[in-house]
C-alpha cells in the first residue's frame, strides 16, 4: 500500500541535519551571545509585566516626592513632577522595544517582498527596484526618517513607519545578494521541474534558504531603530511626552542635569543596556550563521 | 578612469533629481496651510489668499513642482524661509561649513582611536587586547550619542568647567561634540580595520617580511596596515555622509547652528522650504562623498583600477560582436 509506505517513511527516524538546530548549538556555546540574549529577554519580561510590577503608575504625579535623588521608595529616583523614575523606565520600554521590533518588522516583510522579487527576476524588474533602492538610499537614514515623520506627523505608529522606511533598503539588498547566489542552484531547477509556481518557488524555497543574513541584519537593525526612535523622541518628533519613551524622558529631564543629573543616566542606560543586548546577541548569531566569519 | 567618474557623475543627476521630486512631493501632503504657517494665527481669510497667491500655493502641483526644480537646478536659488523670510542659500553658506568642521573632527577622531584598536585587536588575535578592543567597540555602537554627549557635559561643563557646553566659537567648543559622535566611528573603524589586517597578516610577504628580521611594529604599520587601509577607507565615505545628515541631534543638545538644526528646527517649526533644502542638499554632499570614496578606492588598488579598466574593454569588446 503507497499510502502505509508514506507513513512509514514519514514516522522512520531518518536523522536531519536540521540548519536551524545547528545554529542553536553554535549559538548556545557562544557565552557573550547567550548572555545577550537573556539580558534583552529579561528586559522585555520586566517592561511587557510592567503593569504588574512597576511600583507606581508611570505618570503619577506626585508634589511630596519631586526630584529625589535614589533611595528605598524610588530606586531610581523621582523627576521633576514627582514620577517614579524606574516605573517610567519599565513603561518606556514598552514604547521603545515595540518601536524597534515592529519598525524592523515591516521593514522586513517588505525587504523580502522587494529582495525576492528583485533577485528571482532579474532583468529590468531588478534594474527598476534597484535604482528605486538607491535614490531612498542617497539620503542619510537619520535624515530620511525626519523628513518622513515630519510629514506623518509625531506618534507611536507613524514613527514606526518612518523608522521602517529606511530600514527596508537594507534588508532588500540583503535578500537580493543570496537569491542571486542561490537562484540557479539544482534544488531551484528541481522546484521548476516539478511545475512549482513562481510564488512558491520565492515563498518556500527561495526565501528561507536566504533568509539567514536577513536575520543577523534585523537582530542589530532593532538595536539601531531603538536608538534612532530615542533620538527622535529627543529632538522632539516620535513619540511625545508625556508618554515615558526613554528618549522623550532624555530630552524632558534635560534641563535638570546640572542638579539631578540621575534623571538623565537613567533612561540613558537603559537605551545602552538593551542595545548592548542586541548587538551581542546579534553578533554571536552572525558567528553562527556563517562560522566563515568566525575568527 | 575618467570614464567610470564621468559615468557616476552622469548617474547621480537623475537619483538627486529624483530625491528633489520625492522631498517635494513630501513637503507638499504635509499637514498645515502654508499661509497659516507663515502669517501666524488671527490673520484674514483675505490675507491669507494673498499669501497662497504671492507664493504660487495656488498653482496645479506640477507646475510648483517645475518651478521648485527649475529654481533649485538652474538659477541654484534654493528659495525662502517661511519662518524668518531669509534666503536659504545664505544660511545653508553660513551653517554648513560648522557641519562640515564638525563631522571632520568627528571623522578624524575615530580614525584615530579606532584604527589602533582594531590593529592592536588582529595583532593580539583572541588575546586580551583583542577583547578588550572589541570591547570597547561594542561600547562605542550600544552607547546613544546624544546621552554620552549629555554626560559629557555633566563632566566637562557642569562640573569641571574645562569645555563649554554649547554655542560656537573656537576648536574647543567642537571637542565634546565631536567626542560624543565619534563613538559610533571608532567602533565602526575599529571592526573594520581587525578584520582587514587579519586577512592581510596571513599573507606571505608578512612571513617574509618577519622572516628577513623586520622589526614586528615596521611589518604591521608598513607591510600589514598599507595593504590593509583600502577597505577601512571604504566605510570613510559612508561614515562622513551619514555625520552630515546625524548631526541633527548633536547640534541640538550643544546648540550648534548647523544644517542639523536648521532641519530639525525647519520640522518643529514646519518651515518646510528650509527642509526640503536641507535634505536635498545633504543628499548631494553624501552622494558626492561616496563617489569620492570610490575614486580613491579604486585609485589606491591597482587591481581594482585594472578591472574597471577590463571591464570596458569587455563591454567595448561585446558591443562589436553584436
Amino acid at each position: 500500500m503507497p499510502e502505509t509506505m508514506l507513513e512509514n517513511v514519514k514516522n522512520e527516524k531518518i536523522k536531519k541535519s536540521s540548519e536551524f538546530l545547528r545554529i542553536l548549538k553554535q549559538l548556545s556555546y557562544n557565552k557573550l551571545a547567550m548572555f545577550g540574549l537573556i539580558l534583552f529577554a529579561l528586559e522585555l519580561i520586566l517592561c511587557f509585566s510592567a503593569p504588574l510590577i512597576a511600583p507606581y503608575h508611570y505618570n503619577k504625579l506626585d508634589v511630596t516626592a519631586m526630584n529625589l535623588a535614589p533611595n528605598a521608595q524610588h530606586w531610581f529616583g523621582t523627576d521633576e513632577l514627582g514620577r517614579d523614575i524606574l516605573s517610567r523606565i519599565l513603561y518606556g520600554g514598552r514604547y521603545s522595544i515595540s518601536m524597534g521590533v515592529c519598525a524592523i518588522a515591516i521593514a522586513m516583510m517588505m525587504g523580502m517582498l522587494l529582495g525576492s522579487v528583485a533577485g528571482y527576476f532579474g532583468g529590468w524588474v531588478d534594474n527598476i527596484l534597484m535604482r528605486f533602492l538607491d535614490i531612498v538610499q542617497s539620503m542619510p537614514g537619520m535624515l530620511l526618517t525626519i523628513v518622513i515623520s515630519a510629514v506623518l506627523g509625531a506618534g507611536f505608529v507613524n514613527t514606526i513607519l518612518a523608522l521602517s522606511v529606511n530600514a527596508i533598503p537594507h534588508q532588500a539588498r540583503m535578500l537580493r545578494a543570496q537569491i542571486l547566489k542561490i537562484r540557479n542552484s539544482e534544488y531551484i531547477e528541481a522546484a521548476q521541474s516539478i511545475n512549482c509556481s513562481r510564488a512558491e518557488i520565492i515563498v518556500s524555497h527561495l526565501i528561507p534558504n536566504a533568509m539567514s543574513p536577513m536575520i543577523v541584519q534585523a537582530t542589530m537593525g532593532v538595536a539601531n531603530q531603538i536608538l534612532m526612535a530615542s533620538s527622535l523622541s529627543f529632538i522632539g518628533l516620535g513619540v511625545q511626552p508625556p508618554a515615558p519613551e526613554w528618549g522623550a524622558m532624555l530630552s524632558g529631564s534635560r534641563q535638570y542635569i546640572r542638579d539631578y543629573p540621575y534623571m538623565v543616566i537613567f533612561p540613558g542606560l537603559a537605551i545602552a543596556v538593551t542595545i548592548l543586548a542586541l548587538n551581542l546577541f546579534g553578533d554571536g548569531l552572525r558567528d553562527a550563521l556563517d562560522p566563515r566569519l568566525k575568527r | 578612469m575618467g570614464k567610470y567618474i564621468l559615468r557616476r557623475l552622469l548617474w547621480m543627476i537623475p537619483i538627486i533629481l529624483a530625491v528633489a521630486v520625492i522631498v517635494f512631493t513630501l513637503m507638499t501632503f504635509c499637514p498645515g496651510d502654508p499661509a497659516q504657517i507663515i502669517s501666524g494665527s488671527g490673520t484674514s481669510e483675505e490675507d491669507l489668499a494673498i499669501i497662497r497667491e504671492s507664493l504660487g500655493l495656488n498653482d496645479p502641483y506640477l507646475v510648483r513642482l517645475g518651478r521648485f526644480l527649475s529654481n533649485t537646478f538652474i538659477h541654484f536659488d534654493l528659495g525662502t524661509s517661511w519662518m524668518t523670510g531669509k534666503s536659504i542659500n545664505d544660511s545653508i553658506a553660513e551653517r554648513l561649513p560648522r557641519t562640515f568642521v564638525l563631522s571632520i573632527i568627528t571623522l578624524l577622531l575615530s580614525m584615530i582611536i579606532g584604527i589602533p584598536l582594531g590593529i592592536i585587536a588582529a595583532v593580539n588575535q583572541g588575546g586580551i587586547g583583542d577583547n578588550i578592543s572589541m570591547f570597547v567597540a561594542l561600547l562605542g555602537i550600544s552607547i546613544p550619542s546624544f546621552w554620552l554627549a549629555l554626560l559629557l557635559i555633566l563632566l566637562f561643563s557642569v562640573r569641571l568647567g574645562w569645555l563649554p557646553a554649547m554655542g560656537i566659537g573656537g576648536i574647543k567648543y567642537y571637542i565634546l561634540p565631536a567626542l560624543a559622535g565619534c563613538t559610533g566611528g571608532i567602533a565602526g573603524y575599529a571592526r573594520q580595520t581587525r578584520s582587514a589586517m587579519l586577512d592581510v597578516i596571513r599573507s606571505d610577504y608578512i612571513t617574509t617580511a618577519r622572516s628577513k628580521g623586520m622589526p614586528e611594529f615596521t611589518v604591521i604599520t608598513k607591510h600589514a596596515l598599507q595593504n590593509a587601509l583600502i577597505p577601512i577607507i571604504t566605510i570613510t565615505g559612508t561614515r562622513f555622509g551619514a555625520m552630515l545628515g546625524g548631526q541633527m541631534v548633536l547640534e541640538t543638545i550643544f546648540s550648534i547652528p548647523g544644517m542639523g538644526t536648521l532641519i530639525v528646527t525647519g520640522v518643529n517649526s514646519r518651515d518646510y522650504p528650509v527642509v526640503q533644502a536641507g535634505a536635498i542638499l545633504i543628499a548631494i554632499v553624501f552622494s558626492l562623498s561616496m563617489l569620492v570614496v570610490d575614486i580613491f578606492y579604486a585609485w589606491a588598488d591597482p587591481r581594482i583600477k585594472a578591472q574597471y579598466e577590463r571591464q570596458g574593454a569587455k563591454k567595448r569588446g561585446g558591443k562589436a560582436h553584436a
